[in-house]
Formats: structure tokens, sequence, C-alpha cells
């Protein structure tokens, strides 16, 4: 009825995956440790800077306040999926073109972020773009380049119109 | 850093997680998880067992019955913000929706979650309390209801008892009359407000009546700012703003000193005021 491990199925970028988990790991460990998927990072591990964003069920989460054992049945996606499957090259590309990141501990959580946004809105002004990325901390670039960079996308994936 | 070693269980039903509740001492229910999982990661807490309720069906409907607007504890804070359920009949919860943490938070987060923890300094208490809203409530011995000024007891704590479950809040849907107004102080976008203020009333001709005055991270709980509400309905905004002398006397805390927040507390309320006075569009 409850337990300190269970075994858990999902698929992570598509692949089905079936693993015993300790109850208390947490979905970013678990994909680093247990999957080797280091693309997500963990920084503060309370829900501040943003580092683990992966997706759960097609939207973005703190990996770091998600269980791997609430997980199971879900769809999970990592920046290492999301980067293989061509979804966000044009980011990518802008980011790296506009020095959007310079130690790039927070760029794969910036990009999943970025992604949701622009999926959402495909015309973010810069302020709507500042809020979205709110939860996502640099220490490096000072945000205005990776609020260029996004800013560009959105103006390209909408054939040049704002 | 990692918490204390746990075990976990799935509820299937309300039953089933009320049963959950009474087997293990230092057991606690698991929504969104969004503010439960930081406390343990940092050692805050260390319960013995998660009973993960998101599983239980029914609990993450919007619905309006009787003059009054139901959202279930499950429904997460991204999908309140998309609904035009709430956007038309609770505005000042849609008002604040975008003031609580940031996006990848408000897609798992919980509204139940947010009232049952009960941080001083959250949006959802005060706005609930503004709105004079109910929780309802499912214990061993059955459903009850309880209102939102009887709800908040002290810093994190509320009347709920080790094993009820929060299944539903309710608010009066708002009429054309309604006014509501919401502002807040905070260091980034998303955080933690240093002082915030949630506030409902009703247009009575060119005034106010039954003004409503929550505050937030200005104490252990929400707060009502009686007096101010009282010198507001006569429409005389620097005089309630002089009536939170009475009302507040904030403690200091890791963001700002009480003299701060009470400074704070008043900029607020002038921009709250004219916010309760515009006519609604």
């Amino acid at each position: 009825m409850s337990a300190q491990s269970c075994a858990i199925s999902l698929t992570v970028n598509g692949d089905p995956v079936s693993e015993t988990v300790e109850a208390r790991k947490s979905l970013v460990d678990f994909l680093r440790e247990d999957l080797a998927l280091t693309g997500s990072h963990v920084g503060c591990e309370h829900g501040f800077c943003g580092a683990c964003t992966v997706r759960v069920n097609g939207v973005i989460v703190r990996g770091c306040l998600t269980l791997a054992v609430a997980c199971d049945g879900a769809r999970v996606e990592t920046i290492e999926g999301i980067s293989d499957a061509g979804e966000i090259t044009d980011l990518q590309a802008a980011f790296e073109q506009r020095n959007a990141l310079q130690c790039g501990f927070c760029t794969p959580g910036m990009l999943l972020t970025a992604q949701e946004l622009l999926q959402q809105n495909k015309t973010p002004g810069r302020e709507l773009i500042r809020e979205h990325l709110s939860g996502n901390y640099c220490r490096c670039t000072g945000y205005q380049a990776i609020v260029d960079a996004v800013e560009a996308v959105a103006h390209a994936r909408n054939g040049g119109k704002r | 850093m990692k918490p204390a070693p746990f075990a976990y269980a799935k509820a299937r039903s309300l039953d089933e997680a009320i049963d959950l509740l009474a087997t293990r001492s230092e057991a606690r229910l698991l929504a969104g998880g969004q503010s439960l999982l930081a406390t343990l990661n940092m050692r805050l807490s260390a319960p013995r067992l998660l009973i993960d309720i998101n599983g239980i069906a029914g609990l993450d409907t919007i619905a309006k019955t009787d003059g009054k607007l139901e959202i279930g504890a499950l429904v997460r804070h991204a999908q309140a913000e998309r609904s035009p359920d709430i956007a038309e009949h609770a505005p000042l919860i849609a008002r604040a929706l975008p003031h609580i943490a940031h996006p990848a938070i408000r897609n798992r987060g919980t509204i139940g979650g947010s009232i049952a923890f009960a941080d001083p300094a959250a949006e959802l208490p005060a706005c609930l309390l503004a709105l004079g809203g109910e929780i309802d409530v499912t214990g061993p011995k059955g459903k009850r209801t309880v209102k939102a000024e009887d709800f908040f007891k002290g810093l994190f704590e509320t009347v709920l008892e080790p094993q009820d479950v929060l299944t539903a809040i309710r608010v009066p849907a708002a009429t054309a009359q309604s006014r509501v107004g919401f502002a807040e102080f905070t260091m980034r976008r998303g955080d933690y407000a240093m002082a915030g203020l949630a506030a409902s009333a009703r247009a009575d001709g060119k005034g106010l009546a039954d003004a409503r005055l929550a505050y937030f991270g200005v104490g252990a709980t929400p707060l009502r700012a009686k007096q101010a509400e009282a010198v507001l309905a006569d429409g005389k905004i620097d005089a309630a703003i002089a009536a939170l002398d009475d009302d507040l006397d904030p403690p200091d805390d890791i963001q700002a000193t009480g003299a701060v927040k009470k400074h704070l507390a008043k900029v607020l309320l002038g921009r709250v005021a004219r916010q309760l006075l515009e006519r609604r569009a």
C-alpha cells in the first residue's frame, strides 16, 4: 500500500522506461542518476532557480519539485529529447548567435521555458518574455541577450511579423 | 539538499486518502508539491508518509452553482489562469494568479494546496479572505464547510485536522456591482510578497460598500484591515491609509523590517483603492 521504493513505468523522450525508484527521489535526480540524462541541471533544489526544468505531460515543471514516483505513467521530455527532435533548433542557434549563455548551466531550463512561452504566445513583448523567464536564474548574462534571443525567434517564427 | 526518506502511497479515492492519513502519525498529503517538496528538500519537515492525491477523480473541476464559483482542490494554477469561469466570476483570483510563482510552478501547484499550506505571504489565502469565501473539508466524520475567516489560525496553521482533506473552495460569483483590487511588492516577479493586498467591494452610487481588505505578508496569517475598510466605505482614501496604523503591526522578516512593510501596505492601499473605484469594463 505504501513503500519506500516503488516500481514506475513512464516514457522518457519517447522511450519506455521501467525502474524501481526510492520514493524520495526527485524527477531530476532520477533522470540524471538512473538514466544518465545530465542535460537537466540541479541548482538550488527548492524551486527557485529553474535549472532543473523538464516537461511532464507536455508542460514544463521543476524537476526538483516533482517526485519520480509521481511520474508513473507520465510522458517526460528533457532537453536531450527536445533538442534531438529539432523542436528548438532555432532557439538554440539564436542563443549561440547572441551570446545568450556563458557557462550554460541555466540554458536547458531557459530553452524549455522560452519554448513554452513561444508555443502559448506567438508575439510576446519583451516584458512578457521577462515575466515568463522570471523563474529561471542566469548568473552570467544579465538576461538582456536571452530576452533578445527569444524575441528574435518569436519574430522569425512569425514570418518576420511582430 | 535531498529530503529525509519517506514512504509513498497513491490514494485512489477520498476515503482511501483519509484512511491512509490515519496509518502514520506523520503523514502528509501530496497535491502539486510545489511548497511541500521544497520544505522537504530543505529538511524543514520530514514526514514519514506522503499520500499522493493527484489520482483522485472529481477534485479538478471549476463550476458555478447558486451564485457561487466552486474551484476543486486539485485545479492547477495554470488551469485556473486559463479558465473563462474564473475570469468572469472570480476576477480577483484571475488578477492574482499571474503573480503566483513562475510558469513551471503554476503548471503543477494546486489551488487547494496553496490554501491548505497557508503561507502568510501567499496570494490565494488573502484572495479567499477578501472575497468572504469558504472551504470544503472532508474528514473521518464526513464533510464540512469552513468560512475563510475561521480557517487560517497561525503561521502555516489552519483548522485542518490530521485526517482532513481540503476538497474545494467556493467564492461568491462576481456581479455587475463587484469591484476588486490586487497589488503586491516583490523583490523579483513571482517571489513571495514583501507585502500584498487583495480587496473586494460593492459599488454603491459613487462610493463603495462592504469593502474587504485582506493583506498578506504582513503577519502570521492573511489579515483584514477592518478600520481602513470602514473608512474606505466613505470614500476617504487618505483616511483609510491613516487607519492602517491601527490595523497593522507587521513583524520584521527576512525581506523587510516591520516599518518598511507598514509603509508598503499604505502605498498598496492607495493603488488598490483606485482599482476598486474604477468602473468595471
